[in-house]
C-alpha cells in the first residue's frame, strides 16, 4: 500500500527551525513504522536520523511521537495507524531535540540515576541467594518490565510544563526497588521522591500509562509509591 | 580531536562489558565506550534463562552441566573452558542475585530452574531442570541489573562513542580510537588495558534475531589489525525465530512444553531426536526445521515454515512463564498463542566463533601467545566454550563468568603496566576512514549492498551448505566488494550522522562474511552449527581442531584469508557420537 509519512525534520547544522517533510514509500499493513523510517532513510532520504537497535520492543531506543501518541516505532504496525491519511513522525517532548527524531536523553536518564535504582542491602551477604517468596517477587514484577525508553517521561504534561520534575520513569525505577522485598533503602529513596518535585508533582493524568509500550501500570506505580510515603510518614 | 588516558577502557556495555567494567572499576580507573546506550544492548534481548547447576529443583551438578556443553559444541569445545564457566555458573548466578536480579522463585523462595535444550541429567539420561530465570526476559533483568550496579558503583560511560580502531605498538594494545556520534568528533584513548565486549555480526544474515546494530565492529577491528579470528563457520540459527520477520522466540517456550509440529500436525522431533524430543540442541532443531519445509510437510501457503504449539498450556501459565514471547506472536503476526499456532523458522542467532582468547579472557595473537593489554569477552570472543554449537542459556553464562574475568584479568594487567606510547598520528586510519567515506562520491548505496549480502548469506551460508553455495556465496562476495568501493553517503554532515555509520559498519558486515565463508568452504565436514550436505559427517580425523583465520596481503597487494588451526583442548570428555 502507498503511505504518506509526514516527518518532522531537524538538523541545527543546516536550519535554524524544525520542518515538517512528507514521504510517500509502499509499504505492507504489517510493516512496522520503523520499517518505514528505514525505507525513506535507504531508499530516499540518508540524512533521516532515529535511534534504533533490537527492532522488536527490547531495547527502548525508538521512542517517538506517532500520530500525537507516544509509542515505539519498531512496535507500532501501520494497519493500526489509519494508514489512509498522513502518518505524523515526531521527536518525542520535553528533551531537547539534537537532530530529526534524536532528543538529549541525559536528563532523562540523570532523573532515573538520581532515584538509587539498585539494590540496597546492609549486613554480610548470604551464602547462598536471599531468599525471596514468589508473592513477594510478584509485588514488583511489573515495574521490572521498564525498558527505559521515556515514551512515559515524554508524555507527562508535567514534565513537558516543569523543568525540574524527575518524571513518570525514575518514579518505576524507585517502585522497582521499594516494593522488593529484599532492599533496605526505602528510606532514603522515598525521602528523595518526597521532594517538591517528585511524586507530588504528578497530577493523574494516565498519559504515561497509555504510552508505556511494555504495558506497566505506570499511574498505578506511581500511586503505591505515594501511599507508601503517606503511611510510612503520616 | 580529543585525548583521554585510562588504565582500562571497555568497548561496549552490554552484559560481557558492564560485568568486566563492575570488576575493573573497582581496581582500577575504567571507561566503558558504547556505541549504543547500556540499556540498548542485545543482551536485553535474550530470554530463556542462564543455566548453572544450582540443583535447587532437583539432583544436578556442575560436570553434567559440562558434559552438556562439551557435547553440545559437538566437542569443538576447549573442555578447561566450559569446566570454567560451568563450575563458576552456580556463583554467577548467585553474584547476579545478590545484585538484586529478580529471578523467579520456587516455593521455598529460592532461585526456579527450568528444563532447556541439550541440558540433561547424568551424561544424557534426561532432560534436566538447570536454567534460572526471569519470566521470559532474563537477559533483560541481567542487563538492568548490571547498568544498576554500575550506577551504584559510579562506572565511566562514554555513551555513544563508536570505537573505530585499535591502537598497538610493537604487538601490545595501547588504546582506541572513537567517534563521537553527537558531534562527529574523534577521541584518542590511550589505555594499558583494552577490553572487547562489542557484540556478534548477526546481520550479515537478512533474516536475524539480532539488532541492527550487531555488525561485528570489534571483530572487524581486530581483523584489520591482522590479528586471528578463530571458528567463524560456527553460526548458531535459533530455530523458533517469528516466521518472515527473524525475531526472537525463546527456547523457554519448548522448555515450558511447548511443541513444533509440521502441516501433518505431527510433532516432528520425536523422529529426529527420540529422547529428548523438542528439546534437543538449537543445530539439531533448526536443520530439522528446515528438513520439514525442504522435503514438503512445511506450513502456510508456501509452506515455508513450522508450527510451535502452545494451545495445550494453561493460559495462566503462558502468562507468568512467557509473557514477551506470546506477545510478539501477537504484535507481530496476530496470532493468539493460547488458541493458535505459532508460525516459525530458524533465525539467524549467534556466532559461536570470534577473537580467539584464553581462560583469562586475554586475546591471542596465534596459538599460543597472548596480546599484551587486550582481552575479550562474550559474543565477540570466542574461548572456546560453545565450540560449533553453542547450548541455550550458556551465552548468558558466558557473558557473566568471561566479563568478569576478563575485567579482573585486564584491570589486574594495568595495575603492573605502563602506559605505552602511542604511535605516531594515532588518528590517520579513522580520518581516512571517515573522511574517505564522507566525502566519497560514487553510486551505489548502502542499503543496497547490504540487502544482496544478506541475500546471498541467506542463501548460501544458512543451515545447510554446499560447496557449490559456498563458491557462490564467495563470488557474490567479491562482487559487493568492489560494489561497496563505489559506496557514498547523502549525509555529509558531523551531527549524528547515522549514514556514514551504517556504511562503515557494512564494511566490517563484508569483511567478516568473507571470513565466515572461506573458513566454511574449508572445513569439508558437519560439525554443529557447520552442516555440509556434500561432507554430511563429522570428521575427527581432520578437522577436530578450530579454525584460526588472518587476514593477509599477498604479492600484488590484494588482501587475502588465510587459514591456519590449532588444537581443540580435550581434558575429561572424549568424542562420541552426537544423539539425543
Amino acid at each position: 500500500m502507498d503511505v504518506k509519512v509526514k516527518i518532522l525534520r531537524y538538523n541545527p547544522e543546516v536550519v535554524d527551525e524544525a520542518e515538517w517533510k512528507t514521504y510517500a514509500v509502499t509499504l505492507q499493513p504489517t510493516d512496522r513504522v520503523l520499517d518505514a523510517l528505514h525505507k525513506i532513510k535507504w531508499e530516499q532520504d540518508g540524512t533521516l536520523t532515529f535511534r534504533r537497535s533490537c527492532a522488536h520492543g527490547v531495547c527502548g531506543s525508538d521512542a517517538m511521537r506517532i500520530n500525537g501518541r507516544n509509542r515505539l516505532a519498531c512496535k507500532t504496525l501501520i494497519k493500526d495507524l489509519n494508514p489512509e491519511k498522513e502518518i505524523t513522525v515526531e521527536p518525542i517532548k520535553g528533551l531537547p531535540v539534537l537532530k530529526d527524531l534524536v532528543v538529549d536523553m541525559e536528563p532523562f536518564f540523570d532523573a532515573y540515576r538520581s532515584v538509587m535504582p539498585f539494590l540496597v542491602t546492609s549486613g554480610h551477604e548470604p551464602t547462598r541467594e536471599r531468599i525471596q517468596s514468589q508473592a513477594d517477587r510478584d509485588r514488583f514484577d511489573d515495574t521490572t518490565k521498564c525498558i527505559l525508553c521515556a515514551a512515559c517521561t515524554t508524555s507527562c504534561p508535567v514534565f513537558w510544563s516543569d523543568g525540574q520534575y524527575f518524571g513518570p520513569q525514575a518514579i518505576v525505577g524507585a517502585h522497582r526497588f521499594i516494593f522488593d522485598s529484599r532492599d533496605e533503602g526505602t528510606e532514603q529513596r522515598l525521602e528523595i521522591l518526597n521532594d517538591k518535585e517528585g511524586v507530588w508533582r504528578c497530577r493523574t493524568t494516565f498519559n504515561c500509562t497509555d504510552a508505556c509500550p511494555r504495558g506497566i501500570e505506570v499511574t498505578k506505580a506511581i500511586q503505591e509509591v505515594k501511599r507508601a510515603l503517606i503511611f510510612r510518614r503520616v | 580531536m580529543q585525548r583521554h588516558q585510562y588504565d582500562v577502557v571497555i568497548v561496549g556495555a552490554g552484559g560481557a562489558g558492564m560485568r568486566a567494567a563492575l570488576e575493573s572499576s573497582k581496581r582500577t580507573r575504567t571507561a566503558v565506550l558504547t556505541k549504543l546506550y547500556p540499556t540498548r544492548s542485545h543482551t536485553g534481548a535474550a530470554q530463556g534463562g542462564m543455566c548453572a547447576a544450582l540443583a535447587n529443583v532437583e539432583e544436578d551438578n556442575w560436570e553434567w552441566h559440562t558434559f552438556d556443553t562439551v557435547k553440545g559444541g559437538d566437542f569443538l569445545v576447549d573442555q578447561d573452558a566450559a569446566e570454567v564457566m560451568c563450575r563458576e555458573a552456580v556463583d554467577a548466578v548467585l553474584d547476579l542475585e545478590k545484585m538484586g536480579l529478580p529471578f523467579n522463585r520456587t516455593a521455598e523462595g529460592k532461585i526456579d530452574q527450568r528444563f532447556f535444550g541439550g541440558h540433561t541429567r547424568n551424561h544424557g539420561e534426561a532432560v534436566v531442570r538447570r536454567s534460572c530465570f526471569a519470566a521470559d526476559r532474563t537477559g533483560h533483568m541481567i542487563l538492568q541489573t548490571l547498568y544498576q550496579q554500575c550506577i551504584k558503583q559510579n562506572v565511566e560511560f562514554f555513551n555513544e562513542f563508536y570505537v573505530l580502531d585499535l591502537l598497538m605498538v610493537a604487538g601490545k594494545a595501547t588504546g582506541v580510537v572513537a567517534y563521537e556520534l553527537a558531534t562527529g568528533e574523534l577521541h584518542i584513548f590511550s589505555a594499558k588495558s583494552i577490553v572487547f565486549a562489542s557484540g556478534g555480526f548477526g546481520k550479515v544474515f537478512r533474516t536475524t534475531s539480532n539488532a541492527h546494530t550487531l555488525t561485528g565492529d570489534g571483530m572487524g577491528i581486530v581483523w584489520r589489525k591482522g590479528l586471528p579470528l578463530e571458528d567463524m563457520e560456527f553460526f548458531q540459527f535459533h530455530p523458533t525465530g517469528l516466521a518472515g520477520l527473524g525475531v526472537l522466540l525463546s527456547e523457554a517456550a519448548r522448555g515450558e512444553g511447548g511443541i513444533l509440529r509440521n502441516k501433518d500436525n505431527e510433532r516432528f522431533m520425536e523422529r529426529y531426536a527420540p529422547t529428548v524430543k523438542d528439546l534437543a540442541p538449537r543445530d539439531m532443531v533448526a536443520r530439522a526445521m528446515a528438513n520439514e519445509v525442504r522435503e514438503g510437510r512445511g506450513c502456510g501457503p508456501d509452506g515455508a515454515y513450522v508450527m510451535l504449539d502452545l494451545t495445550h498450556l494453561e493460559p495462566a501459565h503462558i502468562d507468568a512463564k512467557l509473557p514477551d514471547i506470546t506477545e510478539f506472536a501477537r504484535t507481530y503476526l496476530g496470532v493468539e498463542p493460547y488458541t493458535e499456532q505459532i508460525p516459525v523458522f530458524p533465525t539467524a542467532h549467534y556466532a559461536m566463533g570470534g577473537i580467539p582468547t584464553n581462560i583469562k579472557g586475554e586475546a591471542l595473537a596465534n596459538n599460543d601467545d597472548v596480546i599484551p593489554g587486550l582481552y575479550a569477552a562474550g559474543e565477540v570472543a570466542c574461548v572456546s566454550v560453545h565450540g560449533a554449537n553453542r547450548l541455550g542459556t550458556n551465552s548468558l553464562l558466558d557473558i557473566n563468568v568471561f566479563g568478569r574475568r576478563a575485567g579482573i584479568a585486564a584491570a589486574e594487567y594495568a595495575e603492573t603496566a605502563a602506559f605505552e606510547e602511542l604511535p605516531e598520528a594515532p588518528e590517520a586510519f579513522v580520518v581516512d576512514l571517515i573522511e574517505g567515506m564522507r566525502n566519497a562520491t560514487g553510486e551505489e548505496r548502502v542499503a543496497a549492498i547490504r540487502n544482496d549480502l544478506q541475500a546471498t548469506m541467506d542463501l548460501n551460508a544458512q543451515v545447510y551448505r554446499t560447496e557449490g553455495s559456498l563458491k557462490q556465496a564467495l563470488v557474490d562476495i567479491e562482487r559487493l566488494k568492489e560494489r561497496f568501493a563505489q559506496v557514498s553517503v547523502q549525509d555529509k554532515g558531523k551531527r549524528f550522522n547515522t549514514d556514514l555509520l551504517e556504511a562503515v559498519e557494512l564494511g566490517f558486515l563484508i569483511d567478516l562474511a568473507e571470513v565466515l565463508v572461506v573458513s566454511a568452504l574449508a572445513r569439508k565436514e558437519s560439525r554443529g552449527g557447520h552442516f555440509r550436505e556434500d561432507y554430511d559427517k563429522r570428521d575427527d580425523v581432520n578437522f577436530m581442531r578450530h579454525t584460526m583465520a588472518y587476514r593477509e596481503l599477498d604479492a600484488e597487494g590484494n588482501i587475502n584469508v588465510r587459514l591456519d588451526y590449532k588444537p581443540v583442548i580435550q581434558t575429561r570428555y572424549k568424542p562420541m557420537e552426537r544423539k539425543y
